[in-house]
């Protein structure tokens, strides 16, 4: 019961999200919207596997949450030396 | 006991999603983007840590819990760390304030 609130709540920050990643007026509103939304999924993976009953996804989770990291990081960077 | 922690662990939960929903809808209405920073870092450092330690509370003590302190641990130090380099290199290249662009 808790568990599908959670899961229906996280889908409705998601959305929000993608909202600003869309309208956005510059690449670091950009940014900042997919470096939160990164982490909002490992919020999501975690919860579907405390849902499914399987103690498989978290391994999952942490590596994504390494990868949503060094993501933000490398299109910092990117950026900064395009210019 | 177990209904106490049970209890815990779902309030927790509870204001875990609250603080995530609020953050999100933080960065989709602030009106600059140094001020939509401040809900950024809410997500990173209190809503998605709180939600985590909920489930461990719910799970009980086992292989799961000792992963989720290992997730918990690699999110208190990238979190506010990306936040920060993105504060960072809006600075150095020159974007300005709400009120600096109102002249």
């Amino acid at each position: 019961m808790v568990i599908t609130i959670a899961i229906l709540g996280i889908l409705l920050s998601m959305a929000l999200l993608m909202v600003r990643a869309f309208i956005g007026k510059s690449y670091f509103d950009r940014i900042l919207a997919v470096n939160s939304f990164g982490t909002h999924i490992v919020v999501l993976i975690v919860l579907m596997g405390f849902f499914k009953k399987t103690e498989f996804f978290i391994d999952i989770a942490l590596i994504y949450g390494l990868i949503n990291f060094i993501t933000t990081v490398a299109f910092l960077r990117y950026f900064k030396f395009r210019r | 006991m177990e209904e106490i922690i049970r209890y815990i662990g779902e309030g927790c939960i509870g204001i875990g999603i609250f603080l995530m929903v609020t953050g999100a809808l933080g960065i989709l209405r602030m009106p600059d983007f140094y001020t939509r920073l401040h809900p950024a870092g809410i997500i990173d450092a209190l809503g998605a840590p709180l939600v985590l330690t909920g489930i461990m509370l719910l799970t009980g003590a086992s292989l799961l819990s000792w992963k989720i302190i290992i997730l918990l641990f690699f999110m208190f130090l990238t979190g506010p760390t990306a936040t920060h380099a993105l504060a960072k290199a809006a600075f150095l290249d020159g974007k300005k304030r709400m009120e600096d662009k109102q002249k």
